[in-house]
């Protein structure tokens, strides 16, 4: 669909006149396709927020796009429920905020240690990196919570799911990408006759340069951990450790008798607010990062 | 530079101190408590200075915390009897959680300190005798329960779910979960022109009936019942085999004559196309603008899941009524067992004797909670009460209907796989009653179910009846 | 640049500095060894033997050679990859099409779309919103009782008693639906950073030489973008194989609606690979045949994906 329309749209340079007519019928075109695209980015959240402020009975009779009255009292019900959504939500932002930047930092240290240094192996080392991208996760679960559970005893604990973000190769593969076009060797080699530690040039130098990347890998590992049913879901079964995916699957096999969807749109509100707020708070940051990112040649 | 530095350092400190001291939190608990002694006297002698309660839900704590003479709240998951703390395990039962976390608690038994060991655990009746078994569960006897002489006024189906091989009864139950047809008093008037309950039994007294009458309803443009399953229950309760025997996964001629009835009902439109439970229909029938005649349950049923309470509903509007129905079952039910290896077996004791053999206290648990209780008497004497009427079903007395079935029920053919069975089979027919598959191609998915869920369990020999 | 480095440091030690390389790669490899390495050793021991726990608490464990692969290298295992694979696409195409178009305009200066951080912003929110959820959005605003359906049956789109999540055809669309809104914006916002990395002078000296627009897209942007789109097609394809959240919250882990398609007999056409891998984790501690699908994944994934590590490694040799 793209390109048939940037096809229709063939022009000949000289005829400035007609180009930029073409060009604003492009533009006008653009401009319905991101409205189109927007709302039905949004349409969910709207509709989802309006539905928290219904009735189950509302709801289930009628379809509306203004708010209702019941906010308050599915409030109240969420708050008398046994699936605890305030919990669920710092539960949640400590597994991902550790997470997220264990994973940031690490892999800008492994990622310095491949670009910046020369040693027997480095090429081993990186191919292997870039091989091990490849594996999902899943597939080493079974292993994985077979050692948590019956080795280590660890069920219902963070740590299993915090530490293993580490190693991520994805982040790391994004981060050297980015470091091979920002990183001037020059300012390295200026800092080291400074007398700077190798440890101290990471964070003080490096660190600071891969900031633009460093910001969109953060939020993505957070998006990822937050999102992640699945390992938590096999490792999480204390109720007060429960995080938000968890819990909102929980609303879907809940037991029947306090089954409301008033209460199950406000729930999952509530756990998809906080982010979007926080997001929209970094957005700028994330989208000025990426396109420093490309600039700079 | 320096200030984005810091500010992830310190987050990064933040985060992995909070971490650690959510992780580490109740083992350092624990590991305190264990310097203390592990038995503290109290009126009942020398016992466990925890009890550890496992549950899936808040249904027991609150009669506990309600009824439980002595019993004291500390917080939502802690509270004291005497000098005992108990301590609630609640694992909420979805996707199986409860069942793994208890299993997990269970295997560490052995090597658990006294404190940490389970003590009292509950279950439901489609995997209770999973629990029953001798290095699970003790029998009532073991903790001083003489079950003849001392449960002599409950069901005796309540105590049957829960027998073991050799006959040991291991836990016990406050309530009864008699279930009954529950009909629509405004559409029986309009379609078979009575609301009375004897009348309108004659229209559902066996299946062959409720069949016809399910005609009649379509004729009139209501549908009998709401989901496939709502009638599963009936059928599976009757049947005269259980789901395993040996090993071997079989499936008895009553299940088949639900799946019969459920296709045609579905291709009839004698339903609303849903499953039980489900969010496509099946609980459109609890409006006064549904279209649905009947639903089948027990009281908390009607009391918990209808929406009574609800503006608009049929219960608010008191048009509910309920009859014996085509045959008689149980619905749910939770029973207390006694963990093997519990240090508190007096005080565990006590809670079996007070919460499901008390007269006294089991009368007040039916008018505090609605429940169907456990004690033939006093659920007798509730019949009898004229004054007692459930206002959902317009002021109709539902002990007596419920009572006389609750002593019809006989629990002869289960086994430890019903839940898992139970659900499977609903869930590969369901595809087969909308017409996504056939019979035998439901039941082959039907079988690989079964072996990703007990692969112990030998399905060869399944066919379609 | 590295010359330089060497030659400071080597009158101190053989390797100098740059044993700081190995150093800053410990925690990356001890981490990997420990959570992935070792896991992934027991994964593939597991798959050779029977092992589970029953019902009853009794622990069976045999060595049982490739039983387990043979029971898993059946249709049934096939259908799984294949359920997998059509969800994915069904979502992949639309979203590597859209986000082309997008990142496109997004980085053409003559087009100047106003407000592109607000687009931007609004196209990546969903990828904030964790799969469950949106399943379960979904979920709800599409069953029988829910809003979106009320509003579609009001329209006279469909008749009260149809059902989304009772037909395969209307299940899948709807939960590759959402596998699009979540990554489209994404896949823009990777692209954008590869196009806006192309040299202005590039684009300027194609329009001296009198090329279209779309032979600039063909000639310049697309190559250049090769290797972005690469990568942005490994991602989602890694992220596709792992498709578990949005259909096991929508079937409630069943992989239900049944459905035929090329398969001779009916089985659920909702369930992905990772759904029977997690419900024999979970369910019943069924490890020998979890052990074995998890090679299966492994193979697969590894076969899927040899290609593009070729094209990547050989484009790092470019780099030098």
């Amino acid at each position: 669909m793209a390109t048939t329309e940037l096809l229709t749209n063939k022009q000949k340079p000289q005829y400035e006149v007609k180009k930029s007519m073409s060009m604003a019928a492009i533009k006008v075109i653009a401009y319905i396709v991101l409205v189109l695209l927007s709302i039905l980015c949004l349409v969910w959240f709207y509709l989802l927020i309006i539905n928290a402020t219904r009735s189950h009975a509302e709801i289930n009779t009628k379809f509306a796009f203004l708010p209702g009255k019941s906010l308050i009292s599915n409030w109240k019900k969420m708050n008398s429920s046994s699936l605890n959504f305030m919990r669920g939500l710092i539960n949640s932002a400590i597994i991902a905020l550790s997470s997220s930047i264990l994973t940031v930092y690490f892999s800008m240290m492994t990622a310095f240690a491949i670009h910046a240094y020369r040693f027997p192996g480095r090429k081993f080392f990186y191919v292997f990196i870039l091989a091990i991208m490849m594996i999902p996760t899943q597939v080493t679960s079974l292993g994985f919570y077979n050692m948590i559970v019956n080795t280590f005893n660890m069920k219902n604990n963070y740590l299993p799911l915090i530490l293993p973000s580490i190693a991520a190769p994805v982040t790391f593969f994004y981060i050297i990408q980015y470091m091979r076009s920002n990183l001037p060797m020059s300012l390295v080699e200026a800092a080291r006759i400074d007398g700077a530690m190798e440890v101290g040039i990471l964070n003080r130098i490096v660190l600071p340069l891969m900031r633009p990347a460093l910001a969109v890998q953060l939020i993505f590992a957070f998006v990822g951990s937050w999102n992640n049913y699945y390992m938590p879901a096999l490792l999480i079964n204390e109720p007060k450790k429960r995080t938000l995916p968890i819990l909102i699957y929980s609303l879907r096999s809940a037991a029947e008798k306090d089954k409301d969807l008033g209460v199950q749109y406000l729930s999952m509100t509530i756990a998809v607010l906080p982010v979007i707020v926080v997001y929209l708070i970094f957005a700028r940051y994330i989208v000025g990062g990426v396109a420093l990112g490309g600039v700079k040649e | 530079m320096k200030k984005v530095t810091k500010f992830l350092s310190l987050v990064l400190v933040l985060a992995m101190v909070v971490s650690c001291l959510a992780a580490c939190g109740s083992k350092n608990e624990s590991k305190n408590d264990s310097k203390e002694p592990a038995a503290v006297k109290t009126e009942f002698g020398e016992q466990g200075k925890v009890l550890n309660i496992y549950c899936w839900n808040e249904e027991f704590k609150q009669r506990l915390e309600e009824l439980y003479p002595g019993y004291s709240k500390v917080d939502d998951a802690t509270g004291k009897i005497g000098d005992v703390t108990v301590k609630w395990n609640i694992t909420p039962n979805e996707n199986n959680a409860y069942q793994q976390a208890l299993d997990n608690a269970l295997k560490q038994q052995g090597n658990a300190n006294a404190d940490d060991k389970v003590d009292l655990f509950l279950i439901e009746a489609d995997y209770a005798l999973k629990y029953v078994e001798p290095n699970v569960s003790l029998a009532l006897a073991e903790v001083g329960i003489d079950v003849a002489k001392d449960f002599k006024n409950q069901y005796t189906y309540t105590q049957d779910i829960v027998k073991d091989s050799k006959g040991n009864i291991k836990g016990t139950s406050w309530q009864g979960c008699p279930a009954a047809l529950i009909y629509r008093t405004d559409i029986a008037e309009e379609v078979l022109g009575t609301s009375d309950v004897d009348k309108v039994q004659e229209y559902v007294k066996d299946w062959a009936s409720f069949e016809a009458t399910a005609a009649k309803m379509k004729e009139k443009g209501y549908t009998m019942v709401a989901g496939f399953d709502d009638t599963y229950r009936v059928f599976s309760n009757n049947a005269k085999s259980a789901w395993v025997k040996d090993g071997k996964v079989q499936i008895d001629d009553r299940i088949w004559e639900w799946v019969d009835q459920a296709k045609k009902f579905t291709d009839n439109g004698y339903n609303v196309k849903d499953s039980l439970w489900g969010d496509n229909g099946w609980k459109s029938g609890f409006d006064m603008s549904g279209k649905v005649f009947c639903y089948f349950g027990p009281a908390w049923f009607i009391d918990f899941c209808m929406n009574c309470s609800e503006p608009g509903s049929v219960g608010e509007a008191g048009k509910w009524h309920i009859t014996v129905g085509p045959e008689g079952y149980f619905w749910g039910g939770t029973w207390i067992c006694a963990a093997a290896g519990t240090d508190n077996e007096v005080l565990i004791k006590d809670i079996m004797m007070k919460m499901t053999a008390d007269t006294d206290t089991l009368v007040k648990l039916a008018q505090t909670f609605s429940d169907f209780v456990n004690d033939q008497p006093a659920m007798e004497k509730l019949a009898a009460d004229n004054t007692v009427g459930n206002k959902y079903l317009g002021g109709q007395n539902i002990y007596g209907i419920l009572a006389e079935g609750a002593k019809k029920i006989h629990i002869d053919y289960a086994s430890a796989y019903d839940q898992g069975c139970n659900e499977k089979f609903q869930a590969a027919m369901k595809e087969y009653f909308l017409g996504n598959c056939t019979k035998e191609e439901a039941l082959e998915n039907f079988k690989k179910e079964i072996k990703t869920l007990y692969p112990e369990l030998n399905t060869d020999d399944l066919k379609v009846k | 640049m590295s010359e330089t480095t060497n030659t400071n440091t080597i009158k101190h030690t053989r390797l100098g500095r740059n044993k700081w390389g190995y150093i800053f790669l410990v925690p990356f490899f001890v981490t990997f060894l420990v959570f992935s390495l070792w896991p992934l050793i027991q994964t593939i021991y597991f798959s050779f033997f029977t092992k589970y726990t029953t019902q009853m608490f009794e622990e069976v464990e045999e060595f049982c050679g490739l039983k387990n692969y043979k029971e898993i290298f059946s249709a049934d295992t096939m259908r799984l990859f294949f359920n997998t694979f059509v969800l994915w696409i069904i979502g992949f195409v639309p979203q590597i099409l859209v986000s082309l178009l997008l990142a496109s305009w997004f980085a053409n200066n003559r087009l100047r779309i106003r407000a592109s951080g607000f687009f931007k912003t609004v196209i990546y929110l969903p990828n904030l919103i964790m799969a469950i959820a949106f399943g379960m959005i979904f979920y709800l605003m599409f069953a029988r009782s829910g809003p979106l359906f009320h509003l579609f049956e009001n329209l006279g789109f469909i008749t009260g008693d149809y059902d989304f999540w009772a037909h395969v055809g209307s299940t899948r669309i709807l939960i590759s639906s959402i596998n699009f809104l979540m990554w489209f914006g994404n896949t823009t916002i990777l692209l954008m950073a590869g196009i806006m990395g192309i040299n202005d002078s590039l684009f300027e000296a194609a329009e001296v030489d009198g090329a279209s627009q779309f032979q600039v897209f063909r000639k310049i942007t697309l190559p250049i973008l090769k290797p972005i789109l690469v990568y942005v097609m490994i991602t989602s394809l890694i992220g596709g194989i792992q498709m578990f959240d949005v259909p096991q919250i929508i079937t409630k882990g069943m992989g239900n609606p049944a459905g035929r398609d090329i398969f001779k007999t009916s089985q659920p056409a909702i369930k992905t690979v990772i759904m029977q891998l997690s419900a024999s984790i979970s369910k019943s501690n069924n490890y020998g045949s979890a052990g074995a699908l998890s090679v299966v994944l492994l193979i697969v994934t590894g076969i899927l994906s040899f290609f593009v590590y070729l094209s990547m490694v050989h484009r790092d040799d470019n780099d030098k």
